[in-house]
C-alpha cells in the first residue's frame, strides 16, 4: 500500500474534489435567491430592513470558528490530538453560539415587526439565513461526528482528509456568511 | 463499506482513496446488502431502472386515460372511474382532475422516470464500469441518492391518493395557482406533498451527480485519458454538471413557494382577488418564479437528452462496425450545448411580458443550438453511412431516436422564434414538439442503452424478435399520435383543454383525436409488453456466453459475464488507445486494453 500512495500522482483526494463541487451547487442556490432578492427588490411595496446589531456579533464568532478550525486541522496534522481535541471543541461552541446568536437575530427583527406578512428585504433575510443557518447545523453535525471519534475511535486514524474536508466545508459557511452580510448590507438597505 | 478495492501497482493511476476501505473480499453478503441497501453501483442502477420502469407504467396509464377522455369527449367510461372514484364522477373525467392527471404526469415522466430512470440507471451502471473502477467515488452518497429518489417517490405516489388529490398547478407548478390554496383541490394538500417530494428528489440528484462528477475525474483508470473516454461517459458528466448547477436554483424556488403557501409571505403573490376576497398580499412577482423554475428547466431537457445521445452515440457505433465520426465534434458539441442549455431559458416565457429586445437575444442564444444538435446528427449519420449495420434492437432504437431528434428539433427552430411563438404558444404545437424532441425521443435512447445493455446488466438477453415488434409499433405509434398534433397546434387549438366542443374555432377534430387515442392505447400495450419481456428475461432469457457479445472495445465488455462487487476479479485493465478502433487495419475490432501495435495505423 505504501509504495503505491507514494507512486500516485499529486491528485485531489475524490472526497474534497467532490466537497468543491457540492460547494459549486450550494453557490447556486443561494445565487438563485439572492438574484431573486435583486429582482424583487424593485418590485412595489418593497421595504428595505436594517441588521440589528446582533448579526455583527454572529459574524465575530463565525470568522473567529474559521480560524480554530484551521488551528484544528494544522495539529492534527502535527499530531498534537490534545490540542486538536480542544480546538475541535471551541469550533463546535462557537458553532453552537453562531446558531444561538441568529436566532436572537431573528427575534430582534420580530420584534421589530418586520414578520412574514407584507414584502421586503425582511422576508427574504428569514429565508437566506435560516437557510445558510441549516447549512452551519449540517457542518456542527459533521464536527460532532468526528469530535466524538477523536475520543471514542478505537482505530487510529492517521488520514487528515476528513478534518481537511470538514474545514473546506466550514470556511465555506463562514464565507457565506460574510457574502450574504455584505450583501443585505449593500442591496437590502 | 465497498469490498474487494484490491490496489495493485498497475493501478497506480488511483490515488490511494481506498485506505479507509476495509478488504473483504469474501464477505458473504446477506440479502439486504446485495439487493436492498447495496453500495453497489450496478445494483443501485438496477433499482433506479425497476424503480423508473414502475413509474413509466403510472405516467403512461395517466396519459391514456385522459387521452381516453380527450378522444371521445361525449362518452362516459365506467372504467374512468373505477380507477379514479370521484375524479371521474360518472365515468367522464373532470376538468379539475384533468389537470391533476396531466400535472402528475408531466412530473412523472420529465423528473422521476427521465431525469432519475435514464440518467440514474445508466450513469450508475456505465461510470464505473467503462471508466475501468471498482465502484463509485462514494458509494455511500451513491446508495443515499438512491434512497432518497425512493422517499420522493413514496411522497409523490402518497399524493395520488388524499383526498383533496394530487398536485393540479401543471409540472411546472406556476403560482399563483399553485400557491394559493383556494385555487382549487389540486392546491392544497397535493400541493404541499409535491414541492417536498421534488425537495428529496432535488437532494437525490444532487447527491448523484456529486458523484458521477467526481469518479469520472478521479476514478479513471490507467491510460484512460479523457479524450479516451467513450462517449456515454462524457454525456453522463455533462448531464451531472448540468443537474448540480441547475437543481439548486429549483430548489430555492420550491422553498421560496413553500414559504408564500404555508407561512403568508409575498414572494410570488401580488394583488389578488378569489372569489370576491381580496388577498393581503403585495409586491410579490410571479414572473420571478418562472425564471427560477425555468432556469432548471431548460437544462432539464438536456438532463434527460444527453445521456440519450451519449448511448446512441455508442451503440450506433459498436453496430454499424465504424469508429464514431468525429468524436472530438460530439465532444465540443457536448460542451455547446452544455453551456447553451444555461442561456436559453427565457424562450420558455417569450409570452409573459417579457422585454421584446431581451427576448430577441433568447431568440439567438435558442437558435444556435441548432448548431452543436445539427452536427450531433451529421456525426450520427456519418456513422452509420456504409457501416457493416447489424440491426438489433438497440441499433433500430438508435436510429429511431436520431430520426425523431431530427424531427422534434426542426419544429423547436419554429418555437425558438419569439415572433412566431406568439402564434404557436399554448398549443398543441408545443404539446407534439417537445413529446417527440425530448419525451419520445430520450425514451428511445433509454430502450437503446436497455437492450444493449441488459446482456451486462442481467447476464442474459432480452427476447429479440419482442424487441423488434417493441421499436416497430412504438416508432409508428410515436409519429401517428405526435405528427398530426402539430397541425392542431397550428389550425389554433389548444393545450390543457378537456372538452374543445364548445369552441367553433377549434373544435373541427374530433377524427384526428379518436385515431390519436387508439394509437396511444396501441403503443401502451407494447410497452407492457416490453415490460413483460424485460421482466421475463431477468429470469427466463437466453443466457450470455460471450463476455463481449457486441464485440465492442469498451472496459465494461472486459468484465465476467456477472461481475461481483469490484467489477473485475484480478487487476482493472489497462488502457491503450480510443474506444472506437472498429473496422481498422482489417481487424473488425480492437478492445481499449491492448496496446497500440507497432505497425498499426493511426486513426
Amino acid at each position: 500500500m505504501g509504495t503505491v500512495s507514494m507512486e500516485t500522482k499529486k491528485r485531489m483526494h475524490p472526497h474534497k474534489f467532490t466537497l468543491w463541487v457540492a460547494i459549486g451547487s450550494l453557490l447556486m442556490m443561494f445565487a438563485g435567491l439572492t438574484s431573486a432578492f435583486i429582482v424583487k427588490s424593485n418590485q412595489v411595496s418593497w421595504k428595505p430592513v436594517a441588521l440589528p446589531n446582533i448579526f455583527w456579533v454572529s459574524t465575530a464568532v463565525i470568522v473567529i470558528s474559521s480560524i480554530t478550525i484551521q488551528l484544528a486541522l494544522r495539529s492534527f496534522k502535527q499530531r498534537e490530538m490534545s490540542k486538536y481535541r480542544t480546538l475541535v471543541a471551541t469550533t463546535l461552541v462557537l458553532g453552537i453560539a453562531f446558531i444561538i446568536l441568529q436566532w436572537m437575530g431573528f427575534n430582534a427583527l420580530w420584534d421589530q415587526k418586520i414578520t412574514f406578512k407584507g414584502a421586503g428585504a425582511g422576508q427574504f433575510l428569514y429565508v437566506i439565513f435560516g437557510l445558510h443557518a441549516l447549512h452551519v447545523i449540517g457542518g456542527i453535525i459533521a464536527l460532532l461526528v468526528m469530535f466524538i471519534k477523536a475520543f471514542m475511535g478505537s482505530t487510529k486514524t492517521y488520514s487528515s482528509v476528513p478534518i481537511e474536508v470538514a474545514a473546506t466545508y466550514w470556511h465555506f459557511v463562514d464565507l457565506l456568511w460574510i457574502y450574504l452580510v455584505v450583501f443585505f448590507l449593500i442591496v437590502g438597505a | 463499506m465497498s469490498e474487494a478495492l484490491h490496489v495493485h501497482p498497475g493501478t497506480t493511476a488511483l490515488p490511494d482513496v481506498h485506505h479507509d476501505e476495509h478488504h473483504h473480499a469474501h464477505h458473504k453478503e446477506t440479502f439486504i446488502s446485495k439487493y436492498v441497501f447495496s453500495m453497489d453501483h450496478k445494483t443501485i442502477g438496477k433499482q433506479f431502472l425497476i424503480t423508473g420502469i414502475v413509474w413509466a407504467i403510472i405516467g403512461g396509464l395517466f396519459s391514456v386515460l385522459f387521452r381516453l377522455q380527450l378522444g371521445y369527449p361525449d362518452q362516459s367510461f365506467p372504467i374512468l372511474e373505477t380507477v379514479f372514484g370521484k375524479g371521474a364522477k360518472g365515468g367522464q373525467i373532470t376538468p379539475e382532475f384533468y389537470y391533476a392527471l396531466v400535472t402528475m404526469h408531466g412530473t412523472v415522466l420529465v423528473f422521476f422516470v427521465l431525469t432519475a430512470g435514464l440518467s440514474g440507471t445508466f450513469a450508475n451502471l456505465l461510470i464505473p464500469l467503462q471508466i475501468g473502477a471498482r465502484d463509485m467515488a462514494s458509494p455511500m452518497l451513491n446508495m443515499l441518492s438512491y434512497w432518497f429518489f425512493f422517499l420522493a417517490s413514496i411522497v409523490m405516489l402518497s399524493s395520488l391518493f388524499i383526498q383533496t388529490g394530487p398536485a393540479a398547478g401543471g409540472w411546472t407548478m406556476y403560482p399563483p395557482l399553485s400557491a394559493l390554496r383556494q385555487a382549487g383541490d389540486g392546491s392544497k394538500l397535493g400541493t404541499d406533498l409535491w414541492l417536498v417530494s421534488m425537495a428529496l428528489f432535488i437532494v437525490s440528484s444532487l447527491l448523484g451527480g456529486l458523484n458521477y462528477i467526481s469518479t469520472i475525474l478521479n476514478l479513471r483508470t490507467k491510460g484512460m485519458s479523457m479524450t479516451r473516454l467513450p462517449l456515454p461517459i462524457w454525456a453522463m458528466f455533462f448531464t451531472a454538471v448540468l443537474g448540480v448547477l441547475s437543481f439548486p436554483v429549483l430548489l430555492s424556488g420550491a422553498i421560496l413557494l413553500l414559504f408564500d403557501r404555508n407561512l403568508g409571505t409575498s414572494f410570488f403573490l401580488s394583488d389578488i382577488v378569489v372569489n370576491g376576497e381580496i388577498l393581503p398580499n403585495e409586491g410579490g412577482s410571479a414572473i420571478l418564479f418562472q425564471h427560477l423554475f425555468w432556469f432548471l428547466g431548460h437544462p432539464e431537457v438536456y438532463i434527460i437528452l444527453l445521456p440519450a445521445m451519449g448511448m446512441v452515440s455508442e451503440i450506433l457505433s459498436v453496430n454499424s462496425r465504424k469508429p464514431i465520426f468525429g468524436y472530438m465534434a460530439m465532444l465540443g458539441s457536448l460542451f455547446a450545448i452544455c453551456i447553451l442549455a444555461f442561456l436559453v431559458w427565457a424562450h420558455h416565457m417569450f409570452v409573459t411580458g417579457l422585454n421584446p429586445f431581451l427576448g430577441s437575444v433568447f431568440v439567438l442564444l435558442t437558435l444556435l443550438i441548432a448548431v452543436p444538435s445539427a452536427i450531433k446528427v451529421f456525426n450520427w449519420l456519418t456513422t452509420l453511412w456504409r457501416g457493416n449495420i447489424r440491426f438489433t434492437p438497440a441499433t433500430l432504437f438508435a436510429v429511431g431516436f436520431v430520426s425523431l431528434f431530427i424531427s422534434g428539433g426542426l419544429t423547436g427552430i419554429f418555437l425558438g422564434n419569439s415572433t412566431i411563438d406568439i402564434h404557436l404558444h399554448d398549443t398543441m404545437f408545443v404539446v407534439a414538439h417537445f413529446h417527440i424532441v425530448m419525451g419520445v425521443a430520450s425514451f428511445f435512447g433509454m430502450f437503446a442503452g436497455v437492450y444493449h445493455w441488459f446482456p451486462k446488466m442481467f447476464g442474459r438477453y432480452l427476447n429479440s424478435t419482442l424487441g423488434y415488434i417493441h421499436f416497430w409499433v412504438t416508432m409508428i405509434g410515436a409519429y401517428l399520435i405526435f405528427w398530426p398534433m402539430h397541425y392542431q397546434g397550428l389550425a389554433g387549438t389548444p393545450r390543457r383543454y378537456l372538452d374543445k366542443r364548445g369552441w367553433s374555432s377549434f373544435n373541427g377534430f374530433p377524427e384526428l383525436d379518436k385515431m390519436i387515442t387508439i394509437v396511444s392505447i396501441i403503443v401502451f400495450a407494447v410497452q407492457l409488453m416490453f415490460v413483460f419481456n424485460f421482466f421475463y428475461s431477468i429470469f427466463k432469457g437466453r443466457k450470455v456466453t460471450n463476455p463481449n457479445p457486441w464485440g465492442a472495445n469498451t472496459l465494461e465488455w472486459t468484465t465476467p459475464i456477472q461481475p461481483g462487487h469490484g467489477n473485475w476479479e484480478g487487476e482493472i485493465p489497462e488502457v491503450y488507445r480510443w474506444p472506437y478502433d472498429y473496422a481498422k487495419d482489417g481487424r473488425d475490432f480492437i478492445p481499449q486494453t491492448e496496446p497500440v501495435g507497432e505497425n498499426e495505423s493511426k486513426h
